[in-house]
């Protein structure tokens, strides 16, 4: 068995021979279908017998609620607000992610440190001091990295909700509209992916495609990481 | 965050930052008045620095720590963010003004408390990399028991976390605070060196203490801004009747 370890200095207390689940992450950008094959595939692996958490970003006990509100009054600084989400994600993996490792769930995350570490990026954060705050995270036994072109998530994106402040980087005054500015965010962000793909080890999942075929290639890889441990 | 993030020590403003750091009890809060009085009678552009996080970090902060939720993780991480807040609105913006910036308690507080709950310290410094270093730091070195006969004296209740009761150290609330504060102490030594710390002994009397201080204070303040008179000079050209 491979077992878990932490990216950097790691939590105190806490004994990773105990961890008996598995922790699979999907990351990409806004709107490219995170959430539907997060479902779709608690569904699958409850179908097929395993206990399943799915969890996902600002919301943890602590301080989801909060956070959320911020994010309405935008009026928190950069680096506040990468530490806040750094509170937020250490409060879920403390206890949500760690207790339902422990107890051998399969643990599905709609985003990780990665979305995070990205979207601080962007905003000026340092990627060296990002990488030493997210020290106290568990390596994932696997990151599905959902991709598409910019293209294909202007398209997805005016056929769901249309263009969002935060997912546009509204905030950062980057285009004359929503439009421009959504592009040019989306843009940088895949840029960050990109380069995470071979630091962090991402899989990726081409993401183009239908909901039917996207969701066939993940559980195919799914069924990969529960399997490699004899479950 | 534009223009990039500045570290500890790469931070270039025309205002100084002055912070005093001890327990509870160290004297440091008086010091740090009887400062303050001072450079603002000297005429200098003084900007106090409180903690008055935005309500949004302090209700999680509150909640938090009433309903017993934080780890020594999440404790340090909030207290983290609550402090880039801080230094956000509060440090940088006066600093860039050619303020005088005074703090009560800055990252060292966070260093050696986080620590003490179990932290690395490798860590927990790399978090608060983003802190502008102060033009200097006072360390008021007090032994444990004069600080407690001070607190013990005048304060009603201990809190749970100020005890630091989540360690787990003694059930008796006063004992807690004893040893916490015994190992905060052993944490505070260790970075006089680290971080260049200016100790003062705060067994002296106030006087003496605030003297030193003052000329600490005095020798890292050549070409920083004052209003346009000194405000003692005001009053007593105000009181002949005469204009500037």
């Amino acid at each position: 068995m491979a077992g878990f370890s932490f990216f950097g200095e790691g939590l105190p207390d806490i004994d990773l021979g105990e961890l008996k689940g598995k922790l699979i992450v999907l990351e990409g950008t806004d709107g490219v279908g995170r959430s539907t094959h997060i479902g779709l595939l608690k569904q699958w692996l409850e179908n097929h017998g395993h206990a399943v958490l799915d969890t996902g970003m600002t919301r943890s006990a602590l301080a989801g609620k909060r956070l959320k509100q911020a994010k309405e009054g935008h009026t928190l600084g950069g680096i506040t607000m990468s530490l806040f989400y750094a509170t937020d994600f250490a409060d879920r993996l403390e206890n949500e992610i760690i207790p339902a490792l422990r107890a051998g769930f399969i643990v599905l995350t709609d985003r990780y440190i990665y979305s995070l570490m990205a979207r601080a990026i962007v905003r000026g954060a340092d990627p060296e001091w990002l990488r030493e705050v997210y020290g106290f995270a568990l390596r994932p036994d696997a990151i599905f990295y959902l991709r598409v072109n910019i293209d294909d998530l202007v398209t997805r994106v005016l056929q769901s909700t249309g263009f969002d402040y935060w997912e546009s980087g509204m905030d950062m005054h980057m285009g004359e509209d929503m439009y421009e500015s959504f592009v040019r965010y989306q843009k940088w962000l895949l840029a960050e992916f990109d380069k995470m793909v071979e630091t962090h080890g991402f899989e990726i999942v081409d993401a183009s495609g239908s909901i039917e075929e996207v969701f066939e290639n993940l559980c195919e890889r799914v069924d990969r990481v529960v399997a490699r441990n004899g479950y | 965050m534009a223009g990039g993030m500045k570290m500890y020590g790469k931070h270039r403003f025309p205002g100084r930052l002055f912070i005093v750091e001890g327990i509870d009890g160290s004297g440091k809060s008086t010091q740090l008045s009887l400062l303050q009085k001072w450079l603002e009678a000297e005429g200098y552009v003084v900007y106090f620095s409180e903690w008055n996080s935005s309500p949004l970090v302090h209700d999680v902060t509150k909640r938090g720590k009433k309903k017993k939720m934080l780890t020594p993780i999440t404790f340090s991480l909030i207290h983290a963010t609550d402090f880039a807040d801080r230094t956000e609105h509060d440090i940088i913006p006066p600093m860039k003004a050619g303020a005088v910036v005074l703090a009560d308690r800055y990252i060292y507080t966070a260093f050696a408390r986080d620590v003490v709950r179990g932290v690395s310290p490798k860590w927990v410094r790399e978090l608060y990399a983003f802190a502008v270093k102060p033009t200097v730091a006072f360390y008021f070195r007090t032994p444990l028991d004069i600080a407690m006969k001070r607190i013990l004296g005048g304060r009603d209740a201990i809190k749970y976390y100020e005890a630091g009761m989540d360690l787990g150290l003694s059930d008796d609330i006063e004992e807690s605070f004893r040893l916490f504060q015994g190992r905060i102490i052993d944490e505070y030594e260790k970075m006089v060196s680290e971080f260049d710390m200016i100790p003062v002994d705060a067994t002296r009397s106030i006087e003496e203490q605030q003297a030193e201080v003052r000329r600490i204070v005095t020798d890292t303040l050549t070409g920083t801004k004052k209003t346009r008179v000194r405000r003692w000079l005001d009053l007593a050209s105000l009181a002949k009747g005469s204009r500037i």
